[in-house]
């Protein structure tokens, strides 16, 4: 098992013939996900062709899904046009949908957030690089690729990965890989301040994964989601966690790249989580060279 | 995004806050014009510059203060010919100070109350707020922590918005009452329009001011926009003065580049904002401090990066560069062409470590090698931070 998805869940990419989707899509491809369906509004019918493959393109995200049994959604549509992506996954009863769409305004998300509160599907971002379920075969071919995050770096094993930012995910899978440590699922969930899935619960969803035995969260300044997760794992998470905080040199009030990293008050500075997460219990690196190090300090093996 | 003061009051005036009259002005002719097409006694003249504190700056002729109460349409004139073209200094502006292009001419107001009324992005509940309080004139964030009773704030329902009985319970909280009360819901419901129609995170009314002759009125303001919604803010957008803005943000946002100067010594280079913050972070754990935030994103091109390069390049406190690149889609290679044309164009007398891990990175290694560029290679993220502190601290 991993969480969220498993290397043979059939996944739809919508906005696959824009020049970013049709990108990913080829590399989800060559990663040997199973991609079964694109989603362009006016381009039902066609087909997005890549090395052997050919992708059905529908109209809608309802008749891809009926059509391919499709479960997941990557969402790769310009900012203006995705809460109304995120939205169409919602009513076709998808059970994921990952929206990797940066800078989608403030406004829509919140009003998109609302709109699925106690709706079957689960949103993972925006603004994030994606899910990996890496596969079992040569580089993790065969895994399930949703997004951006370069799939060669990856190798199935049993750590658990959760980040708000793309590359540090990256930086920490390569050095647990590097070490020998595979990973379960590494999840990408977004910086921007909306999301749809924290940290919290997809430290939820490792702790019920028998697959996983250890877990890394890698944090950023700006909110307190990585408090809330820290103080819930300190009183029910089975496994060990290490994390790491980024912005410890961040300016107060200066937005750093992503929309949600910026420090407002002096409970969400990087010294602040940090200290309340050792408090939790939690093996927190300084340095973002030692991520899988500080992990290896409390998952014995 | 931030805004002028008269440009907050344009903002008003278009959605039916009420604020004082006010006439923006760019000479001191017009200053005088102005001052007498509001009647020309009790008036302020008022520096125009994206900085708190202007009252009690000084200006670098020696003129001291940014904000002059007035009484004829000729001190208005000559007060405004004293501002304008010179550079303000307050304690929020630095040393280097702000030009003055602009001043308002404004109506000044027998204030009998002075109150606290926001309206911001609730990111904790995924929503926005409203916060008030008898407190006006203060800083907020000590009212709320040695007067907390001293506050009210109302949590909006995303589909609603602000509604009026929630405006009433304001207002009450307030200690509006009568014909104030009726005032004041008009003025919310008025500021709720304006924020939601501009895509705004934050609107503080501080102060918000009863007058003597029994008006309520939002006398000064701080917004803030959200930066994603700007493509559907033409009007906002239109409002950017980039003249306020570090010279060097302005120039990295015009090449699509992520850019926040900062006071250190050691310039970076990253891809991803995750990693660039944590990329500062390591200079720092090693002795050293970043000069800049820089992320080129995900899918930079040659010419990003070197037009990056370029402006690390331009900041005279950088006396080191780290590159450090996980290309994970991205091509090592790019990030390597660029830094190779952007050195050739401009020349590199600074210490620069590279570090370039994962897609085509030996390609890229290879280019850097065979540039002949004085560079040095980081084995890995610590060693290229230990590598850069040492080498600037030589």
């Amino acid at each position: 098992m991993a969480i969220l998805v498993e290397t043979d869940t059939r996944i739809l990419v919508q906005g696959i013939t824009g020049d970013f989707g049709s990108r990913h899509a080829k590399a989800s491809l060559d990663y040997g996900t199973q991609l079964v369906a694109g989603v362009t509004p006016g381009k039902g019918g066609q087909f997005f062709e890549h090395n052997g493959h050919k992708v059905p393109v529908f109209d809608t995200v309802e008749e891809a899904a009926r059509e391919t049994g499709a479960t997941v959604s990557a969402i790769f549509v310009p900012p203006p046009f995705a809460a109304d992506a995120i939205l169409e996954c919602v009513d076709a009863g998808l059970d994921l949908a990952v929206a990797i769409t940066e800078g989608i305004p403030v406004n829509d998300m919140i009003r998109v957030k609302a709109a699925m509160a106690r709706k079957k599907t689960r949103l993972i971002g925006p603004n994030c690089p994606g899910v990996v379920t890496p596969g079992r075969g040569d580089k993790s071919h065969g895994g399930c690729r949703i997004g951006i995050a370069p799939g060669y770096i990856h190798k199935r094993g049993n750590v658990g990965v959760v980040s708000r930012s793309g590359t540090l995910t990256y930086e920490a899978v390569w050095q647990l890989t590097t070490r020998g440590y595979g990973q379960s699922t590494c999840v990408g969930i977004g910086g921007d301040p909306v999301n749809g899935t924290s940290h919290l619960d997809v430290l939820k969803l490792f702790n019920e994964d028998p697959e996983t035995e250890a877990i890394i969260m890698i944090g950023e300044i700006g909110g307190t989601a990585e408090v809330e997760a820290g103080r819930w794992a300190a009183e029910h998470c089975k496994k060990p966690i290490a994390a790491f905080i980024a912005g410890a040199t961040a300016p107060p009030g200066r937005r750093m790249g992503h929309a949600g990293a910026i420090v407002g008050g002096a409970e969400d500075t990087a010294e602040a989580k940090k200290r309340i997460l050792r408090e939790c219990g939690i093996a927190v690196a300084d340095s973002p060279a030692d991520m899988a190090q500080a992990l290896l300090t409390v998952y014995k093996k | 995004m931030n805004i002028h003061e008269y440009q907050a009051k344009e903002l008003f005036s278009k959605f039916g806050v009420a604020s004082p009259a006010g006439i923006v002005a760019d000479t001191a002719e017009a200053a005088g014009a102005a001052a007498r097409e509001l009647g020309g006694a009790g008036l302020v003249v008022k520096a125009q510059v994206h900085a708190g504190g202007r009252g009690k700056g000084t200006f670098k002729n020696g003129f001291k203060g940014g904000v002059h109460v007035i009484n004829t349409a000729e001190e208005a004139e000559t007060i405004a010919g004293q501002m304008l073209g010179q550079t303000l200094v307050t304690h929020q502006t630095g040393p280097e100070g702000k030009l003055v292009s602009k001043v308002l001419i404004a109506k000044s107001v027998d204030i009998d109350k002075e109150l606290y009324f926001a309206i911001l992005f609730d990111r904790a509940n995924s929503t926005h707020s409203v916060i008030a309080s008898t407190e006006g004139g203060m800083n907020i964030e000590e009212v709320a922590e040695k007067t907390p009773e001293k506050i009210t704030t109302v949590t909006l329902d995303p589909a609603l918005g602000l509604q009026p009985y929630q405006c009433r319970k304001l207002a009450a909280a307030l200690g509006l009452r009568g014909m104030l009360m009726n005032q004041a819901v008009k003025l919310f419901s008025a500021l709720w329009n304006l924020y939601s129609k501009s895509d705004c995170s934050q609107i503080e009314v501080n102060p918000l001011a009863v007058t003597k002759d029994g008006e309520v009125m939002a006398l000064d303001a701080k917004f803030n926009f959200d930066d994603n919604a700007l493509y559907r803010q033409k009007d906002v957008v239109a409002m950017r003065d980039t003249s306020e803005e570090d010279p060097r943000e302005v120039a990295a946002s015009e090449f699509g580049l992520n850019y926040i100067g900062l006071d250190g010594s050691i310039a970076c280079l990253v891809n991803g904002a995750g990693l660039a913050m944590a990329t500062m972070d390591i200079i720092k754990l090693h002795g050293g401090e970043p000069a800049n935030f820089l992320d080129v994103g995900g899918g930079a091109s040659k010419e990003q990066v070197s037009n990056a390069f370029k402006i690390i390049l331009g900041d005279p406190n950088v006396k080191g560069i780290l590159v450090n690149i996980f290309g994970g889609i991205m091509d090592c290679n790019v990030i390597a062409e660029g830094i190779v044309a952007a050195v050739q164009e401009v020349g590199l007398g600074l210490p620069l470590v590279v570090r370039l891990e994962g897609n085509n990175v030996d390609a890229g290694k290879k280019t850097l090698a065979e540039s002949g560029l004085n560079l040095v290679s980081g084995d890995g993220l610590t060693d290229a931070a230990a590598k850069i502190v040492k080498a600037v601290a030589a």
